[in-house]
């Protein structure tokens, strides 16, 4: 079996510009197949992203979240969750990741609506999935779930099924609503 | 439900008073889907939308966390449920990246087609439905009725009309007959003239193209620091395909161009959608000739697809995969790693961010649904329009609620 090619490989060369222009220890990189991924602490994601496009001319096209609760082989120094952001070069159709970890008390990130627009609904549904609060979102609302609704269903302590939910809402009749 | 209107800093408080606000959906004929939009209006302007999703949330990507790779592809079938096919090469290009299949020439060329086949799907649907939307009836009949076809190659391929569900680990469901080809021979002789009908009716329509030039312009740049991609990136002189610049599958054997437009109105994106299945009709061509011969699942002995029923029943290696695949804890193992795969979807990257755990049942599934991220433009290319644009450009941008709110 081969491994299949979806899209190029980052080369190392513009890897090697990024790592010269950021300098050391801003990001460590993992990689799977082609996929190349930059782990960037929260605190410089906002710097890292904005010299991505106006240097790199990286653009977002991907953000969602993932909650690593119990994840075998994790170790439990590592962030519960990790937020991903998939940048993608329009003119040399090279591909790069960002991940940012966040751990449980405190779920916060830095938003990224003023890099790239884009990130603003992508960034609300992650909230509204998991609770992660994106500082300076301009609109940080749940999107998909009821206003009203009290947990974060994308969490793996959120059970698939059971009764519960439903109970909580308030029940409307036509004569009161 | 009470939904907080954003403040709008350059109108004065005392003039709100002349300002309306009308609740456009969540059931509303010309939105064709369920989403609800909150319009503040002056006079028939609209000062600002705010769109409200969520009530077709029934979490697809909560059920993919506790579905078997194989089991999840009913799901994704209903997620864009204009062109099911598509989401299932998406879903399945993902899952066998992350597994690192190598599928069959045959199985490549099997998947394309049934791609494209749900690319005209789509497109036929969204340009029949934005005339719809704008008065002209019949060329929405006319693209409707060539559906029919398209739905008659699935259940001949398949057996289902709607969500074929036809893709597997590895493979597809069944191998394409003579009769699914010949069906699909049959659909790419009939699709020139449709689009040629359809084209006399709209192109020289002066109602429809008034209503539809200039209206909802997207300029390159918020395209891309919006993340728009497929027709509607293309429409704004955004010229990305993952067919051409990150070929997967066997796209790189084609011959296809890739249409675009750099007006970014609603009547660029339209040309660009007919232009479209022209090109997708000539892939089928080009993929229905060149169709290799051999096997269409990798071979048995691989541990990940499922046997056809003459292996299951006439082999005892046949029998023991069948057993292995279908009895719970048991199964081929997946690699503890993640992957992010995307490809071309009718209308933008559809891609998937997979994270598996060592199980047959994925970690996490993330889709990332191009509806979801095209609606939020919506906002920025409807403010200081008239009421009546509404639907010309929600029709543009091609919003399927189920995709949008999964």
């Amino acid at each position: 079996m081969t491994t299949k090619q979806t899209s190029k490989p980052l080369p190392d060369a513009t890897l090697a510009r990024i790592r010269k222009r950021c300098g050391e220890g801003v990001f460590s990189v993992s990689s799977h197949l082609d996929n190349l991924r930059l782990y960037v602490p929260g605190s410089k994601l906002v710097e890292l992203a904005t010299i991505l496009r106006d240097e790199f001319g990286f653009h977002l096209t991907e953000l969602g979240g993932a909650d690593y609760l119990g994840y075998p082989g994790r170790s439990p120094a590592s962030h519960r969750f990790e937020v991903h952001y998939v940048l993608l070069n329009y003119d040399t159709a090279e591909r790069l990741i960002l991940k940012s970890g966040v751990s449980d008390p405190d779920p916060t990130l830095p938003t990224l609506v003023p890099v790239w627009l884009g990130a603003g609904w992508m960034e609300r549904e992650v909230f509204d999935m998991y609770g992660i609060v994106f500082q300076g979102h301009p609109d940080l609302r749940r999107i998909l779930m009821p206003e009203e609704f009290q947990s974060f269903p994308l969490r793996k302590d959120y059970p698939l099924r059971g009764r519960g939910e439903r109970h909580n809402f308030e029940r409307v009749t036509r004569e009161d609503s | 439900m009470p939904v907080n209107l954003l403040d709008e800093p350059d109108i004065q408080a005392e003039n709100r008073d002349y300002h309306w606000t009308l609740n456009f959906g969540p059931q509303h004929p010309a939105t064709h889907t369920t989403l609800r939009l909150v319009l503040e209006l002056e006079g028939e302007t609209i000062l600002n939308a705010i769109p409200d999703i969520g009530y077709l949330h029934s979490g697809f990507e909560k059920l993919g966390e506790h579905l078997n790779l194989n089991q999840y592809v009913t799901v994704v079938d209903r997620k864009n449920y204009i062109s099911p096919p598509m989401n299932e090469v998406a879903w399945h290009n993902a899952v066998e990246k992350l597994l690192e299949i190598e599928i069959t020439p045959r199985c490549k060329y099997i998947r394309v087609m049934i791609g494209e086949l749900a690319r005209i799907s789509d497109h036929l649907l969204c340009t029949g439905a934005a005339a719809l939307d704008l008065g002209a009836f019949t060329a929405f009949l006319f693209a409707f009725n060539l559906r029919e076809m398209i739905y008659d190659i699935y259940e001949e391929m398949s057996g289902y009309r709607f969500h074929p569900g036809y893709t597997r680990t590895g493979g597809v469901m069944f191998d394409f007959t003579e009769r699914v080809t010949g069906r699909i021979e049959k659909f790419l002789v009939t699709l020139p003239k449709i689009l040629a009908d359809m084209e006399k009716l709209l192109f020289r329509n002066k109602i429809f193209i008034e209503r539809m030039r200039g209206v909802g312009v997207l300029s390159k740049a918020d395209a891309m620091a919006y993340c728009a991609s497929g027709p509607i990136a293309r429409a704004s002189g955004v010229t990305y395909d993952l067919r051409k610049d990150e070929p997967y599958l066997a796209y790189s054997d084609f011959e296809f161009d890739v249409p675009y437009a750099t007006e970014g109105d609603c009547y660029a994106r339209f040309h660009v959608r007919m232009e479209e299945m022209v090109q997708s009709a000539r892939i089928l061509r080009q993929a229905l000739d060149k169709l290799p011969s051999g096997p269409v699942n990798v071979p048995i002995a691989d541990k990940f697809p499922m046997p056809d029923k003459g292996t299951t029943y006439g082999s005892m290696e046949g029998l023991i995969q069948h057993f292995e695949l279908v009895m719970p804890n048991r199964g081929f193992q997946t690699p503890k790693k993640e992957v992010y795969a995307a490809v071309e979807g009718p209308s933008g990257e559809l891609g998937y961010y997979l994270i598996c755990d060592g199980t047959q049942v994925a970690w996490r599934t993330r889709t990332r649904p191009p509806a979801f991220v095209h609606f939020q433009l919506f906002p920025h290319m409807i403010k200081n329009h008239m009421i009546s644009d509404i639907v010309a450009v929600l029709g543009s941008l091609n919003i399927i609620a189920a995709e949008l709110d999964r």
